[in-house]
């Protein structure tokens, strides 16, 4: 009895404080970074100011009037929000079909998309370059980008809508069938309405990768569909680093998604661990 | 109008030939039951008639038109699933609505239909329920209320009473049979449970590995069993099969009596043997004989009455008018 008590009571201590230590080594480098975004350039390299430090807005106020913050903020809302809606636009009718008419390929299909996945970004960065640039004349455009950023999430946005649609009962879909419901009438009668919170919790996600992505958004655009990750980008300057300054574009890049994220949060933990748990 | 036909039906999934070739007619207004054990291709045929599977080859032909090519709402059938399929995400009112808002009907309308069909189904005071909130017996009112107010040429149940208990299965069963006849539309319904067979059919149709094995009135199965499968498989408790020396004396390979076509007596008889179990349901008691030299077991239904022990002797009379003949390939000899 003694054993069994001293165990739970340490395991109550234990894994709270273990949960904190993780939560905070995980949590400081944000926080470092938002605490750096208040100082000046000079200050944010001085070890000594770590915690106190004369804060300052001057990198904000830096950065709306000189980098022109807001039009990279409309960018990645644009391109974001777009590249969504397309990706979920074909991956709902697509999911539907595999999911409740699947052929013998079916699987294959799913594994193809997944292996598109794997191909390193790199490989395929300048034969990109080359033909948006010089050939299709679609390079720096919103359009691209949207293009760009759908294509990649959609394998992942696929599979995610797959694991959830076979979740619902066949009967459903074809009593729907039944009703005289033809293919567009199930989905949006039945299956979209059945299969909301999935849907809403790949789409959450889907728009959290549009937004964070930089790897594309960096290398095909210059100014007009450049977007924040691209704003950071340019705020990291070869003779220097200017961290007061580069922290107050990061904070404000990142901003949106965590307030975002945070009002989600019940969903985005539903969408990260699809399938894991019934 | 209601008119089923089934032309050279064929159905294979892969390598898997589920329905060899197959004809089939179902009159218009006839309840028609499709029976057997389960994976004998039933629930397939359905599905087939309904277009929720495509037919390998053949014709179905609905009222004079070919439907084979047809999708399923565009067949004008109603079916009614095993797990009620309900939509979870609406109302009893808007489930069933729902075939006739598809349909284009006016609200009005539509709301005097479902009124109808809840009043029908007893379903009135749960209409803005949603089905979660519902027992077994009331969701599968709500199937069958969707189904009504398609007013479709011909209605589909497959096995739609398995996931209910037995005492509600007698009541729905009941039910169905009645809107039957006060609909005279056309039904079909799938079941493993031949005593729904039985009791509710018009023709019944047993099949086995796709195969239809018998097409009769209930009654005609009983009495008339094509083989020994039809034979075995209707009736309840099962037929007695015996074969060897005494098989031999009525000129079969295997001779068939029914537990209810035995007498039972303390004293003489043609056969002999002791009891095993004896059920006593009140009304009937049914005995399980051994050492009989005839079969392993030989079961009797007797009278309420009637009373024997576990190891007593027992003397067994067959009625010799309804003794089933049938040949070494287990078909019946007439």
């Amino acid at each position: 009895m003694a054993i069994v008590a001293q165990h739970s009571r340490f395991s109550k201590i234990a894994w709270p404080v273990l949960a904190w230590i993780v939560g905070l080594l995980f949590f400081f480098p944000i926080f470092w970074m938002v605490l750096t975004s208040f100082k000046t350039d000079a200050d944010a390299v001085k070890p000594e100011y770590l915690f106190f430090f004369t804060p300052t807005l001057e990198n904000y106020a830096n950065m709306t009037e000189n980098y022109d913050y807001w039009r990279f903020a409309t960018n990645s809302v644009i391109v974001s929000v777009f590249a969504t809606a397309f990706t979920l636009f074909v991956g709902i009718p697509s999911a539907y079909a595999m999911a409740f008419n699947p052929s013998r390929s079916t699987k294959d299909v799913l594994m193809w998309m997944l292996s598109t996945k794997m191909l390193p970004a790199a490989g395929v960065l300048y034969p990109m370059t080359f033909l948006t640039k010089n050939i299709l004349g679609i390079f720096d455009t919103h359009f691209l980008v949207i293009l760009v950023l759908s294509l990649i999430n959609l394998p992942i946005v696929i599979w995610m809508l797959f694991t959830y649609f076979k979740e619902i009962p066949k009967d459903i879909i074809e009593a729907g069938k039944m009703d005289g419901v033809n293919t567009w009438g199930e989905i949006r009668e039945i299956l979209i309405p059945l299969a909301w919170g999935g849907i809403a919790s790949t789409a959450l996600l889907c728009f959290i990768f549009c937004w964070n992505e930089a790897y594309w958004t960096v290398r095909l655009t210059t100014t007009d569909a450049a977007t924040l990750s691209k704003l950071i980008e340019g705020n990291r300057a070869p003779e220097g680093l200017f961290f007061g300054r580069l922290s107050a574009v990061s904070t404000a890049a990142v901003g949106p998604i965590v307030v975002l994220g945070w009002f989600c949060q019940k969903q985005l933990v539903q969408g990260l661990t699809f399938g894991a748990v019934k | 109008m209601g008119r089923i036909v089934l032309e050279n039906v064929t159905k294979s999934f892969g390598d898997a030939h589920v329905i060899p070739p197959l004809d089939l007619t179902i009159e218009d207004g006839e309840f028609t039951v499709f029976v057997g054990p389960s994976g004998c291709g039933k629930s397939t045929l359905l599905r087939l008639i309904a277009g929720l599977e495509e037919t390998t080859s053949g014709r179905i032909v609905i009222d004079d038109a070919d439907v084979t090519e047809v999708s399923p709402s565009k067949r004008g059938l109603a079916m009614v699933f095993q797990s009620y399929a309900l939509y979870p995400h609406m109302t009893v009112r808007k489930n069933i609505a729902f075939p006739m808002r598809m349909a284009g009907v006016p609200e009005s309308e539509q709301e005097e239909r479902v009124m109808a069909a809840a009043k029908s189904l007893n379903l009135v005071d749960y209409l803005d329920r949603k089905p979660g909130q519902l027992s077994g017996g009331q969701r599968q009112r709500v199937a069958i209320g969707r189904a009504i107010v398609r007013d479709p040429t011909a209605f589909l149940f497959d096995e739609p009473l398995s996931n209910l208990d037995a005492a509600l299965r007698v009541g729905m069963r009941l039910e169905i049979s009645e809107m039957h006849e006060r609909m005279k539309t056309t039904m079909i319904y799938v079941t493993h449970d031949q005593v729904e067979a039985m009791t509710m059919a018009d023709k019944i149709v047993v099949l086995q590995a796709g195969v239809i094995e018998q097409v009769g009135t209930p009654l005609e199965l009983y009495r008339t069993p094509r083989n020994k499968f039809v034979a075995g498989f209707i009736g309840s408790p099962k037929m007695n099969f015996i074969t060897g020396e005494e098989a031999a004396h009525y000129g079969a390979e295997t001779i068939g009596v029914r537990p209810e076509h035995i007498q039972v007596s303390a004293d003489s008889g043609k056969w002999t043997g002791k009891v095993s179990v004896s059920e006593h349901l009140g009304s009937d008691t049914f005995f399980h004989i051994h050492d009989t030299g005839l079969a392993d077991t030989i079961t009797v239904r007797a009278d309420g009455e009637v009373s024997f022990k576990h190891g007593d002797t027992i003397h067994l009379t067959p009625r010799e008018d309804v003794v089933h003949k049938f040949d070494a390939a287990g078909l019946r000899i007439t």
